[in-house]
């Protein structure tokens, strides 16, 4: 069982506010990534979950108990943390098996349990290594090995993969999820990509400045963005937003469009006009940059290759069903 | 073409690390030699390098003339004594402003390092008019404690860029997997830590070893270290060089030999922090 309830949570550091009050519910088994920009408070939500902080108020529920004031030992999760933080003088081995070692599992025992940890992350032939031995991708798989050993109510993982070269972040990741679902518990990860967001979550929490702007599967965030920030900050390329008159006459103070949700047309009539001011061809996609007069610089995308060129005029039709408006305040306008 | 500018390098770089090791070396080489020869021999110009007569007159005489052994285990008592007790409390203090520092942490630091700044002398008077009075004077225990305040400040400037290069990562890794402060304390940072407290605890005693400005001022013969084991041979008779010699090669070999056998810590512990 692993259901966490967090209730009005709070945590200042002297004067500064980072979490102005979250509340929030994960079921058991879930896969829940917060996501946000630098500095919006995620990281430290996590560690209030972890019991490494102590909440300035508010309570965080473990299976309907309180545990705001039990240390991080006796909550009975696991973390993995952005450095790894191996024990550098143990074993690939005493690093897994440390945590049964603290809890006075008996030894067979903990030796099965790791050997099953080991095989289950292809770590077997190094577990007699030293952390130094290891390339980055082993290290992330012990730390992530001593976190499942433990069979916790849940999983804490802070940026675990931002230190691992792109390809093997991909790798990752999947490896993660895949395991995640094997074994069911609960977790809670927290990164700043977005993309590591809507590829591993059941729910994600986009945070902002301290605030939970907006709790939902990537779906839902992505169709059904709450405010400006959310419907900013979910999608890559970003979404395009248009203020001023044309907004107006949709009823809102700004619109936004998604640049896949913007069909481009050479040398066309209708639409949004512009000149194309970058063209990145990948191949697979073509992002145009078009620099569309007054209503500024638009992002668009094209599935598959589109020969156009910086200087070519071009118009930008945005789909009618998929413009989002957003109110005086950036919340979100629904029909 | 590179290749062969490489490996040129590579002499040339090899050739000057001996030399500057050498001329390092030199000095004691040098006393070495000087306390085999005869007195004559010992200021002879010009001077001969190898060949003369070997002799090891000056170390019976030496140790005729004065009790190595008496000084010797001064030495030890006030070198270790000192440093212990350093150690002791430097470790809790390091401890405390590396793993849960305050806004004040680094004034407090920087003030310890400037009571270093102060030339001794300028509390000699003081000092010694204070060892004076509570009769400490030519005593080990006076000695273990101005050696053990003086270097204090270096003894906690060492530990505490130790114990900042622990990651506070691991420590709250190994809270996450249920260990208590002591048992933290016992598997995760002592074993990582000792290292550090190794090749500071070196240091501090060669530090204290060949400290000679309050051994020579606070002691005469009681508590006398090696240090005032050697000056006794430079002023009273004039200069006997090759006894001096003999006197200063025994005062330093027990640290040399530690020193031989610990260089790896040692080095680790003057570089480290300076690359990670």
């Amino acid at each position: 069982m692993g259901r966490i309830t967090l209730q009005g949570v709070q945590k200042s550091f002297g004067p500064v506010h980072i979490i102005k009050g979250a509340d929030l519910e994960i079921t058991d088994g879930s896969f829940v990534v917060f996501v946000g920009p630098s500095g919006c408070g995620k990281t430290t939500l996590l560690r209030l979950i972890a019991g490494l902080e102590d909440v300035t108020g508010g309570a965080i529920l473990i299976d309907g108990r309180n545990v705001v004031d039990v240390p991080p030992a006796k909550r009975g999760l696991s973390m993995v943390f952005q450095s790894y933080a191996l024990y550098p003088h143990m074993s690939v081995r005493g690093n897994i098996a440390f945590g049964l070692k603290m809890a006075g599992v008996a030894k067979d025992e903990i030796n099965r349990k790791v050997e099953a940890a080991a095989a289950t992350l292809n770590l077997t032939p190094y577990l007699d290594r030293k952390p130094r031995e290891l390339s980055g991708g082993q290290r992330q798989r012990v730390a992530i090995g001593r976190a499942i050993v433990r069979e916790p109510k849940a999983f804490l993982f802070d940026e675990p993969l931002s230190n691992l070269d792109a390809a093997l972040r991909v790798q990752m990741r999947l490896e993660v999820t895949r395991l995640q679902k094997q074994l069911g518990t609960t977790a809670i990860y927290v990164t700043h990509d977005q993309v590591e967001a809507m590829t591993m979550a059941d729910k994600i929490v986009v945070l902002n400045g301290g605030k939970i702007e907006q709790y939902g599967s990537p779906l839902e965030l992505y169709e059904k963005p709450n405010n400006l920030f959310v419907a900013g900050f979910i999608g890559s390329p970003k979404m395009n937003f248009v203020t001023g008159e044309l907004a107006k006459q949709q009823g809102a103070t700004t619109i936004g469009v998604r640049p896949e949700h913007l069909k481009v047309e050479r040398d066309g009539q209708g639409g949004w006009q512009g000149t194309v001011a970058v063209a990145e061809h990948l191949g697979s996609d073509t992002f145009l940059y078009v620099d569309a007069a007054a209503l500024g610089m638009l992002t668009a995308r094209y599935v598959g290759e589109l020969d156009l060129h910086p200087g070519d005029k071009v118009s930008l039709i945005p789909d009618p069903a998929r413009i989002h408006r957003f109110d005086d305040s950036g919340k979100s306008i629904h029909a | 073409m590179a290749r062969m500018v490489t490996t040129r390098n590579k002499v040339i770089s090899t050739a000057a690390a001996w030399l500057a090791g050498f001329l390092i070396f030199f000095p004691i080489l040098w006393m070495v030699l000087a306390s085999f020869k005869t007195e004559l021999e010992a200021f002879a110009i010009p001077p001969s390098f190898l060949f003369f007569h070997w002799t090891t007159e000056n170390y019976v005489t030496v140790q005729e003339r004065s009790d190595y052994l008496h000084h010797a285990l001064n030495s030890i008592i006030i070198a270790g004594g000192s440093t212990l007790i350093a150690m002791l409390i430097a470790i809790p203090a390091a401890w405390s402003m590396a793993f849960s520092p305050t806004k004040r942490t680094k004034d407090v630091l920087l003030w310890m390092l400037s009571t270093k700044m102060m030339p001794p002398v300028g509390v000699l008077v003081p000092i010694y008019l204070i060892f004076r009075t509570v009769g400490l004077l030519d005593t080990r225990s006076g000695l273990i404690f101005i050696l053990c305040l003086g270097n204090l400040p270096i003894v906690i400037w060492m530990l505490f860029t130790y114990f900042k290069e622990i990651p506070k990562d691991i420590l709250e890794a190994a809270r996450m997997d249920g260990a208590t402060i002591g048992r933290e304390l016992i598997y995760v940072l002592t074993p990582m830590a000792v290292p550090g407290l190794a090749s500071t605890l070196l240091l501090n005693l060669i530090l204290a070893w060949n400290e000679a400005f309050w051994t020579l001022n606070l002691s005469t013969l009681e508590a006398a270290p090696l240090t005032v084991f050697i000056a006794s041979y430079s002023s009273p008779e004039g200069l006997f060089w090759a006894k001096l010699s003999a006197a200063s090669t025994l005062a330093i070999a027990p640290i040399l030999v530690l020193g031989w056998f610990s260089q790896r810590q040692l080095v680790r512990g003057l570089t480290f922090g300076a690359v990670k």
